[in-house]
């Protein structure tokens, strides 16, 4: 212990000073940026059901009566999905492109994507395709548009059927 | 080469990991010894936080619970109304809400601080293996219950700092592959966010500190009279502290969350939301296996092999226990339970019998100590305990003493008790000086101190780990209340209290121990000189008139 009882309040006070300083410091500083200040963000986003892999057919009366009675819907689908393709470009220039497998074990559920794209901010020529059919050339859905990004922005670009397709938030 | 010599390189690749580690916590105790030590300067060891981290822990906690009520009872947990009520509390009932507001987010950052100190601290000291192992494993997972209590906090208050480090969390769960649909889609936009989804938010910032109080339930069910508060001085003077730092530096919103924009820079809290930034930095992979790594070190680590050989356990002789339960009560790791007396139905009924719990035995000897069949003024050839230590047998501590008093020479003949942990006696031995290293001081049965001064000694020295910083929690702190008479079983008062001193010293202490004992011997040589002076004066602060110093 320290001799005099002054100096060991006094050293205490100062300690107990010493942890509310690192405690109210690092709560609040160094700040963060997380996007440099000429910048956009630009998000791409959907969870989208592809088109069967393989069209429903009905089933002949032999299928039919191999199956229980409480089984025999007339038309067999197959269940996979075809995968979905996206492509992002921005002023002519690819800066996305992804392949969204279908997800579950039997591939028949949703294909999803989540990318973060920084960009710089101002006006940019922005194209988006997306196929989602295994069976058709070429792509199911495209938007164009010339658009300007706020610094700091947030494009969400999705995929909405029944809006249209491709949407922009 | 055979499967012999393979295993034999595998087994010396093994204990090279473990001496790579070992020198490691070596280097960093030493490092941390020295800090500890300096806090206890000004605070005593007493008081020193460091000695007292889980319970500090204990004390936030409760800090967080208690405001926590307060903002639960006034927030508005729409999407709409959850940041201007936050708002509302921190602008116009500052005073009140402000300050509550404040208290709790500090309380979250100091309680995750001490944490991981006393996670350090343990891991330094070496206290994750053997009967550790249960406390060590049940506490890894309250530290990710912590973490997501913490920064469950933050989304809730829905400003820009709360919508940054939800995205940024769902960003780095979407990460794996076990959400159908993308956690992140939640915070597209703003019109993704809605009341359910704060609903749930609330629910997890409440539901997951349940379990983090059950986790902690789990964590000290193996030790006995877990401190679950600091003592009063350490917890008002940290309570003021807290209120300081809430009033000096209010917690303040960042501006409403806006889902179509960036935040812009955030004053960040980095106890919790470090790994956000990490994340940008790096990538979301990259953090899941750094973080899983640690977990799984911190898993594996009790379990590694130990150079360490597994010290003997206590045990109990029938014959000699009466089912007095001071063993049961003073056993820091509730070790022993109480069973019927084997002989009880010999004309004793009700008698119960102390039964050792070999996983969770520490083997500190401590139940030795409380045993009152322990008294080596008992008339038997060979000294037997109710319960004893099979490496150290009172018996054996008997014996020792009256051959080393024997040999004695000197008109201040002293015997020093310590303990293996605390300050070593090696350097104090000498022609008048005999040392007794127990495995703890709380090994001492008392009427030890009253038997080494009938045999002839002028005076008895206990030492042993300062207070707090007891390898075996209570070991220092029974032995004092058994000297001072506050606890059985005790010291007789009839023992002159000018000739036994008690004096703490951790290992590394041992100058400031010798310079005790001298200034001890010479006290003794002076009373000798002086035998018309009165007994009772001694040379400190014990109100019991014991002669008493904290190194």
């Amino acid at each position: 212990m320290l001799k005099s009882k002054s100096l060991t309040w006094l050293a205490q006070g100062l300690l107990y000073a010493l942890f509310a300083l690192i405690i109210g410091t690092f709560s609040s500083w160094p700040r963060y940026r997380h996007l440099a200040p000429d910048q956009a963000l630009i998000k791409v986003s959907f969870t989208h059901h592809g088109k069967r892999l393989a069209d429903c057919r009905p089933r002949t009366p032999e299928e039919l009566a191999k199956l229980p009675p409480n089984m025999r819907a007339p038309m067999q689908c197959q269940r996979e999905r075809s995968p979905v393709t996206v492509e992002v470009d921005l002023d002519g220039r690819r800066i996305f492109r992804h392949v969204a497998e279908p997800s579950g074990l039997s591939r028949d559920g949703a294909s999803t994507v989540y990318q973060r794209l920084e960009m710089p901010a101002g006006e940019h020529r922005l194209a988006v395709r997306l196929k989602d059919s295994a069976s058709s050339r070429g792509f199911d859905y495209a938007r164009e548009e010339t658009l300007t990004l706020k610094p700091g922005q947030v494009l969400v670009i999705d995929f909405n059927a029944e809006k249209g397709g491709i949407t922009l938030l | 080469m055979t499967d012999r010599q393979l295993a034999t390189i595998d087994a010396i690749d093994t204990f090279d990991t473990i001496d790579t580690i070992d020198t490691l916590r070596n280097r960093g105790l030493a490092v941390y010894q020295r800090i500890e030590h300096g806090f206890d300067l000004p605070f005593g060891a007493a008081l020193n936080p460091w000695r007292h981290l889980g319970a500090l822990g204990f004390l936030f906690f409760w800090l967080i619970a208690t405001t926590g009520f307060y903002l639960f009872a006034v927030l508005d947990t729409s999407v709409e109304g959850v940041y201007r009520s936050v708002d509302w509390l921190t602008h116009e009932q500052w005073y009140l809400g402000g300050v509550i507001r404040s208290l709790h987010r500090y309380a979250a950052d100091a309680f995750i601080v001490v944490t991981v100190l006393h996670l350090t601290r343990e891991f330094l000291l070496g206290r994750y293996a053997g009967f550790r192992r249960f406390s060590w494993l049940t506490g890894v997972p309250l530290l990710w219950f912590a973490y997501i209590s913490g920064v469950g906090g933050f989304w809730l208050n829905w400003d820009q700092l709360g919508q940054f480090s939800a995205v940024a969390s769902a960003e780095w769960l979407d990460w794996l592959p076990i959400f159908a649909t993308p956690l992140t889609r939640n915070f597209l936009s703003a019109a993704a966010v809605g009341d359910r989804l704060f609903s749930l938010l609330i629910f997890v910032h409440i539901g997951v500190p349940l379990l983090l109080i059950f986790g902690l339930w789990f964590h000290v069910q193996r030790i006995n009279r877990a401190a679950v508060f600091p003592p009063r001085a350490l917890s008002l003077a940290t309570f003021a502290t807290m209120i300081a730092l809430a009033l000096a530096l209010p917690v303040v919103s960042q501006g409403p969350a806006d889902l179509a924009s960036v935040p812009g820079p955030l004053a960040l809290d980095w106890f919790y939301l470090f790994l956000h930034p990490l994340m940008y930095i790096s990538s979301a992979g990259s953090v899941w296996a750094m973080v899983a790594a640690t977990t799984a070190f911190l898993l594996i680590l009790p379990f590694l092999p130990r150079r360490a050989v597994a010290a003997p356990i206590a045990e109990v002789d029938p014959d000699n226990c009466n089912g007095c339960r001071r063993c049961f009560d003073d056993c820091p790791y509730a070790a022993i339970v109480m069973v019927p007396h084997p002989q009880a139905t010999e004309g004793k009924p009700g008698q119960q019998l102390a039964r050792v719990i070999p996983d969770a035995c520490a083997s500190c000897g401590i139940c030795a100590g409380s045993c009152p069949s322990s008294t080596p003024f008992r008339n038997v050839a060979a000294l037997a305990t109710g319960i004893d230590m099979p490496q150290l047998p009172v018996n054996a501590l008997r014996q020792a003493l009256k051959l080393k008093l024997a040999s004695l020479a000197g008109d201040t003949r002293i015997v020093v008790f310590g303990c293996d942990h605390g300050a070593s006696l090696a350097s104090l031995e000498g022609r008048d000086v005999a040392g007794f290293s127990l495995i703890c001081s709380g090994m001492l049965p008392p009427s030890f101190i009253e038997y080494a001064l009938r045999e002839g000694a002028a005076g008895v020295l206990v030492t042993g780990c300062r207070h707090g910083g007891c390898a075996f929690r209570l070991g220092s702190r029974w032995t004092e209340q058994r000297l001072l008479g506050l606890r059985e079983p005790h010291l007789r008062a009839s023992v002159p209290s000018e000739k036994l001193k008690i004096a703490w010293a951790d290992a590394g202490e041992e100058a400031d121990i010798l310079a005790t004992l001298r200034e001890f011997q010479r006290g003794l040589a002076t009373f000798a000189a002086r035998p018309e002076l009165p007994a009772q004066i001694v040379d400190d602060n014990t109100s019991t008139g014991r002669s008493h110093a904290q190194i």
